[in-house]
């Protein structure tokens, strides 16, 4: 096994299995490249699920709902979350086994890039069709189509409140005197395009917000993915965003405002530099995100092309481990690392696990603000954040039912990664458990 | 009782320059045993809900539906009242142990959060992704010199606590600990990496004197905290303040309290402001409570981003604001004032026509309470606040 081999499920992957080595057959940026070729793979394990038009057509008028007494709030509250964590177990099933770890890593850079949380509550009924239906269909696509796929989504409608805005001129403005709310927009400038030093102005912000009135969800249909463009609720006449002007056009207006964002040469910069943040360094080198941002510039925004050059890119494979990973990547990572969900801990220990990711702060869909969950170390590596790890790697340890050489297990999943403190570590452990218990929490794991 | 807007420039505001700008005696050289508490309000809290100027003519039109009820106003001097869901800041302004000062911002004028939260925290004129945070520049002239004093009740460590200095965090533990012989193999094994053999170093102090000050119920109030939005503030403010009156206690916290960004159902007597405000009060009066005699020294300054739009938007909520409202409590805080100049709420004196105007800077109240809480001279709190000589800070926030 070479270093490149351990790089590959390390850095752009979920963790060193042994599953993931044996697969690489000796070509790690091969493998990496041939998961790049179909979103199969990452959409398939969800087949079957329901998807968010039935979800909203089930649901007897939430809003009608959470206007009555207590008890159906609280009822409401229930469904959501059971139905939240019915989304969640084949997530994490899909993360302990996919074959496809580097773009399931992909997936999960485009989600938390398009974050929508369960922490606004009604939020937990969407999460998971929002993240099957809008991101993992997208993520091999055009950057411009992702990026409309998100803002037609229901769940991102709701989440920032775009679903509630009204054209304050339109007939519905005029019939309910409710008006506009800014929130997706600025969001959409500031997080999901140009970014917040992308040469916008908050009259920049306003005119997106007038541009995507009317575009909300359609709670009957039970077709498609929920949207519904509502004209009545559509401010009327031209707008003129970032020095464009988009003459009257309905729905339109918002694609055509929503793709020129897309292409805008802020928006690939702002990409370029989170992309080789989360996969290379915190602190990303610049012709590291120069590249990327040339290759999304000449792609048109191709997020196949902009993965292929993060795997060409020199920089991603040096040996010294910058990034610390977050709390999900972590425990997958500890997962796959002793041979998946069954082996580890046999079956019935989904509940186990998502009570560790609350521990340590990270459930999935939990993200504090849209912003979506940080992407450098010290956001993770806090002394009360390392001694959760500390513990639950301990834990982990204990309950694991066959336990492997931990020396052996290192040896063969992370070799060439090994520093001399931590081999002497393993090397002296006083039994497998500790043994075990240290190779989780040893730098080397606790990082890529 | 009608607002006036002259008699509203309180005499404090403007005689802190004069009072500020003497040179003064620096103690800094040892932390003291004062104790200073900063809870960061993330989301942008609604000045105008929080601390309702209800003796302003315009108040019940512009806020239009989002207007409290008179019956849900706590009236403090007959121009402001505070939301009747903060009965323990009440109670504290009337012991004279809660400073308010009104239609306060950070220089931010923009509405992002990020970029909101960034200022406020770096204690920087503009936004500085990169820069450090304010109270850990404030950690050497106070003399806290070490990391087990300065605390982050938060998994991780906020940018207001950022910097050159180490500091330490701490969350309630929920998992079993782990051995002394597994530690010691531990710290072996992290020798070449420097950050996580600190955090783990930080974690063990910060846990003896949690152990050593908490007891037994700390597992019990960690699953407390698990609320229905988020967690409850009151069983983790509990455990925190434990912590803070301990002897070898942090004499710097901070605290963060999310959930304000409240742009859909913020509503007045019912609705999810409510229910933040009340989560906040009684996390409050635990605080208090807990910290016992270290209460009369202790200062808790409560800020958050910016404010929120004066009118209801169009979904029950607020929209992204400018100035909003900050709390100085404690018994060492010279209170029972309303501090701040008002601006009003004609649609001619709002700020960009949406927003309740600033009229005070953070900074000031920043450098006011650093300056005479934690014994800081002028230079020394100018070190930490770039940029911002012209912003004097408020005298008198403090008792002698």
């Amino acid at each position: 096994m070479n270093l490149e081999a351990v790089l590959a499920t390390h850095r752009f992957g979920l963790g060193a299995g042994k599953r993931d080595l044996d697969a690489m057959r000796g070509d790690p940026r091969g493998w990496l490249k041939s998961q790049l070729g179909s979103v199969e793979p990452i959409t398939r394990p969800f087949a079957g699920q329901k998807s968010t038009a039935q979800v909203l057509r089930d649901l007897p008028s939430m809003r009608e709902a959470a206007n009555k007494s207590p008890d159906d709030m609280v009822k409401l509250a229930k469904m959501g979350r059971d139905m939240f964590i019915a989304e969640m177990r084949p997530w994490m099933r899909n993360a302990f086994e996919t074959p496809v770890p580097f773009l399931e890593r992909y997936v999960w850079f485009w989600s938390n890039h398009f974050t929508i949380s369960v922490l606004k509550q009604r939020m937990t009924f969407f999460a998971g069709s929002y993240e099957r239906e809008a991101i993992r269909p997208a993520v091999l696509g055009k950057f411009e189509d992702l990026l409309i796929s998100t803002v037609r989504h229901p769940a991102m409608l709701i989440y920032l409140d775009n679903a509630y805005s009204i054209g304050p001129d339109s007939p519905a403005g005029r019939y309910t005197g409710k008006g506009l709310n800014e929130n997706h927009a600025r969001e959409i400038l500031e997080l999901h395009t140009v970014g917040v030093n992308g040469g916008y102005t908050q009259a920049d912000v306003i005119e997106l917000a007038k541009i995507l009135t009317g575009w909300s969800v359609d709670r009957e249909s039970g077709a498609g993915t929920g949207f519904k463009f509502f004209q009545n609720r559509h401010q009327a006449g031209s707008k003129a965003l970032l020095g464009k002007t988009y003459g009257e056009n309905g729905e339109r207006e918002g694609q055509d405002a929503l793709r020129d964002l897309a292409r805008h040469p802020s928006t690939a910069r702002h990409i370029a530099t989170k992309l080789a943040r989360h996969f290379i360094a915190d602190e990303p080198p610049p012709q590291a995100v120069a590249k990327l941002e040339r290759v999304f510039r000449d792609t048109g925004g191709d997020l196949r092309a902009l993965a292929a050059a993060l795997v060409d890119e020199p920089s991603a494979w040096q040996p010294t481990l910058n990034k610390m990973r977050t709390p999900i990547e972590y425990i997958v990572a500890a997962i796959r690392l002793l041979g998946g969900i069954q082996d580890t801990l046999g079956d019935q220990r989904f509940q186990g696990l998502a009570e560790s990711l609350r521990v340590m702060g990270q459930i999935p869909f939990t993200a504090q603000s849209p912003k979506g969950w940080p992407d450098v170390a010290s956001a993770w590596a806090g002394p009360a954040a390392i001694m959760e790890r500390v513990q639950w790697a301990h834990v982990l340890a204990e309950r694991i039912q066959k336990k492997p050489d931990p020396a052996v297990l290192a040896d063969t999943t992370m070799g060439p990664l090994l520093s001399p403190p931590t081999r002497e570590a393993l090397k002296l452990a006083a039994d497998p458990t500790q043994g075990l218990a240290l190779l989780l929490a040893s730098p080397e794991f606790q990082r890529r | 009782m009608t607002l006036d807007r002259r008699t509203l420039i309180h005499s404090a505001v403007g005689a802190a320059a004069l009072t500020a700008a003497a040179p003064r005696f620096s103690f800094a050289a040892t932390p003291g045993d004062r104790r200073f508490i900063v809870i960061v309000m993330r989301g942008a809290l609604d000045g105008l809900a929080a601390v309702p100027p209800h003796g302003d003519p315009d108040y019940a039109r512009a806020r239009g539906s989002l207007a409290l009820p008179k019956e849900a106003i706590l009236n403090l001097d007959g121009s402001y009242g505070l939301n009747a869901k903060l009965p323990t800041f009440k109670a504290l302004y009337d012991q004279k142990q809660l400073a308010i000062v009104h239609a306060v911002a950070s220089p931010y004028r923009e509405r992002s959060h990020f970029d909101g939260q960034n200022v406020i925290e770096t204690g920087t004129a503009r936004v500085m992704p990169t820069s450090d945070g304010w109270l850990n520049r404030a950690l050497g002239p106070a003399g806290v010199n070490d990391p087990k004093l300065a605390l982050a009740v938060a998994q991780s460590i906020p940018v207001i606590l950022q910097g050159q200095r180490p500091v330490t965090s701490w969350m309630p533990p929920q998992l079993p600990s782990v051995d002394d012989d597994f530690l010691m193999r531990l710290k072996a094994m992290y020798a070449r990496d420097p950050m996580l053999r600190s955090a783990l170093d930080r974690a063990l102090e910060v846990g003896a004197v949690a152990g050593a000050a908490g007891g037994g119920d700390m597992q019990a109030n960690a699953q407390q905290m698990r609320g229905a939005r988020g967690y409850r503030f009151e069983p983790l403010a509990k455990m925190a303040a434990n912590i803070i009156a301990a002897q070898d206690g942090p004499r710097i916290a901070v605290m963060e309290v999310g959930g304000w960004d409240t742009h859909q159902g913020q509503g007045t007597t019912q609705g999810v402001l409510a229910f933040l405000l009340d989560n906040l009060d009684k996390g409050v009066k635990a605080i208090k409570d807990t910290l016992g005699p270290t209460w009369d020294r202790t200062t808790i300054l409560f800020f958050t981003e910016f404010g929120r739009t004066v009118a209801p938007n169009g979904s029950n909520g607020t929209d992204h604001g400018t100035a909003s409202v900050t709390f100085i409590a404690g018994g060492a805080v010279n209170g029972g004032r309303v501090l701040g100049n008002w601006p009003g709420l004609k649609p001619s004196s709002l700020y960009e026509g949406r927003d309740l105007a600033p009229t005070t800077d953070l900074r000031a109240v920043f450098k006011g309470v650093l300056a005479d809480h934690m014994r800081l001279g002028r230079n020394e709190v100018e070190g930490i606040f770039p940029d911002s000589g012209n912003i004097a800070p408020i005298a008198g926030l403090i008792r002698a």
